[in-house]
């Protein structure tokens, strides 16, 4: 089976999160950048535990600039074979999918892997838009997945509960938790990925549809008041007449 | 503006995130509501009461099938000309709402937690909580997925025209082998009250207390990352980062020290109350109330003085 995987690159979970440029541009000093983990930890594993089983070859695609290198590496690290990066500044979420979508075209793939959303954009959306660009089924949000001979059953979440799927590929499916489980890279990998190709490609000419103007931090909390443990009608007071939830 | 909502109601009900959505739309334009499924037509007109001047239902579509629903959806968002296009961010939305925009090369906007501002920007969740970001839409008309829980319902009166609505939806892309329910009244993300509890429990077995609590105040149960990994309590209750982002009203949590990862999952509820027997949990600094003590004592007490306060009212 042929498999591409998108992959992206956000900052890592502990990362302060501040903004420059009156508000206008992520501030990227002190940030470190690691493989999105949705992407990492469920969409590329999984594609990679089908690989063994099945053979075929793991492609993974980003859209970025040359600073995306070292976390294309890093899935490489773990085990793709080759990397594709669209060598533009990520723009919305549709220009990223027009870009995959593009690629894809002109490739064949079986499946193509997205993780569920983005940690930074929280947006759920390539993974659809490459679907209708491509006009292939989207599997959103799957928990598992298995493949015989074309013919894949999914795990996916549903509103109130899980739906076991079945359709053929090709088709476009997003991983959540539950698809596989995370893989640290052995030295092995590391030193494979550095020669492993990652082809740099030139992006097709598409109009953004949206954009991000500002950003704002939430205003801070005020603080903490605390309750006495031994205390609990204060604590249901407080909830009832101050705050007035319950 | 003419404005058209999607809500899902496969499941026979009208989920609280849909009123949301629907009473948001209208307060942008007209408002036409499209749904599949096969609720009464009485029901469907009682979404007037949340703003809708229109519903128009499927019958034909009985899955959830995100090429099929975007099928339907663009045929009644033409049928109306929608400018604006309006899903709720939950797990039908999350599939359709990105479709709809690629095939109608229409922006969109996904988290909203706000209307649209007077220039035309739409606030949206980003950083998993941690920030927000207003958007731009650069083309004619956008779609916008709305973050459940993030603009309240306000019921008046009116009923909506409801009218059948045919389209040309394809073939499925799959077949449904299996449907299994989650357990529980309460819906973790649409819950307005959620009781929290992590490894500090020490073990599956006390998850009594936790249940109680939920119980007497009507909440959901949700647990912390590691408890779920370990296989304490089910995935879906997992709320941080990887798992389930809440918005609830009040969240309640019991034994969470409160990683970073935690709170970008939690951080959107309106009220926190941490119970922790570590005065230096990082919680307590997001936390609106907090209470030093064992969960052991401490969850009991709390249940039975929430159902005095019930017993009063």
């Amino acid at each position: 089976m042929k498999l591409l995987v998108c992959i992206s690159k956000s900052p890592d979970t502990t990362s302060k999160i501040d903004f420059t440029d009156n508000n206008t541009k992520f501030n990227e000093s002190g940030v470190q950048y690691i493989v999105n983990p949705y992407d990492e930890w469920y969409a590329l594993v999984r594609a990679l535990e089908l690989k063994e089983q099945t053979g075929g070859t793991v492609t993974t695609i980003t859209v970025g600039g040359a600073a995306d290198d070292p976390v294309i590496r890093k899935a490489l690290a773990i085990g793709a074979d080759n990397a594709v990066r669209v060598d533009a500044e990520a723009g919305d979420a549709y220009y990223t999918a027009f870009q995959i979508a593009e690629y894809a075209k002109a490739n064949q793939f079986d499946i193509i892997f997205t993780g569920k959303e983005t940690i930074n954009y929280n947006g759920s959306q390539v993974g659809g838009m490459v679907a209708e660009l491509l006009d292939q089924p989207f599997v959103s949000l799957a928990t598992s997945m298995e493949v015989n001979n074309n013919v894949a059953v999914i795990n996916k979440e549903m509103v109130g509960g899980v739906e076991v799927i079945e359709l053929n590929t090709p088709f476009v499916v997003s991983a959540a938790k539950g698809m596989a489980e995370q893989r640290i890279p052995n030295m092995r990998g590391i030193m494979a990925a550095r020669t492993k190709p990652l082809e740099v490609v030139a992006p097709v000419a598409c109009d953004q549809m949206v954009s991000f103007e500002t950003y704002e931090l939430p205003p801070a909390k005020s603080d903490c008041k605390y309750v006495d443990a031994e205390n609990m009608a204060e604590l249901v007071d407080l909830l009832h007449n101050e705050a007035k939830v319950i | 503006m003419s404005v058209l909502v999607y809500i899902d109601t496969l499941n026979g009900k009208i989920a609280k995130s849909a009123m949301e959505a629907v009473q948001y739309g209208s307060k942008i334009g007209t408002t036409t509501v499209i749904t599949n499924g096969s609720i009464g037509e009485r029901s469907l007109a009682e979404l007037g009461a949340v703003g809708a001047s229109k519903v128009l239902v499927n019958r034909d579509l009985a899955s959830d099938d995100a090429a099929q629903t975007a099928r339907l959806v663009k045929a009644a968002a033409e049928s109306i000309n929608a400018d604006t296009i309006v899903f709720s961010q939950d797990l039908t939305g999350k599939a359709v709402a990105p479709r709809v925009s690629a095939a109608l090369k229409a922006g969109l906007a996904s988290g909203a937690i706000a209307l649209p501002d007077s220039d035309g920007t739409i606030k949206v969740n980003v950083f998993s909580g941690k920030a927000f970001g207003k958007v731009k839409v650069n083309t004619a008309s956008r779609v916008i997925a709305l973050t459940p829980n993030a603009v309240g319902v306000e019921a008046g009166s009116g009923t909506a025209t409801v009218e059948e609505f045919s389209a040309d939806l394809g073939n499925s892309s799959y077949t449904i082998k299996e449907v299994k329910k989650q357990e529980g009244d309460i819906l973790l993300p649409e819950a307005e009250l959620v009781v929290s509890a992590g490894r500090g429990l020490k073990g599956p077995e006390n998850w009594g207390i936790v249940e109680d609590l939920a119980k007497s105040l009507g909440a959901a149960t949700a647990c912390s990352r590691p408890v779920a990994d370990i296989g304490w309590r089910p995935h879906h209750e997992h709320v941080g980062q990887t798992g389930v982002a809440i918005r609830p009203n009040l969240y309640i949590a019991a034994g969470i020290s409160g990683a970073i990862q935690h709170l970008a999952g939690v951080n959107g509820s309106k009220v926190i109350v941490v119970i922790n027997t570590d005065p230096e949990a990082p919680f307590f600094k997001a936390a609106d109330y907090g209470i030093v003590g064992d969960a052991f004592e401490v969850l009991p007490k709390l249940a039975a003085e929430i159902q005095k306060l019930k017993a009063q009212n």
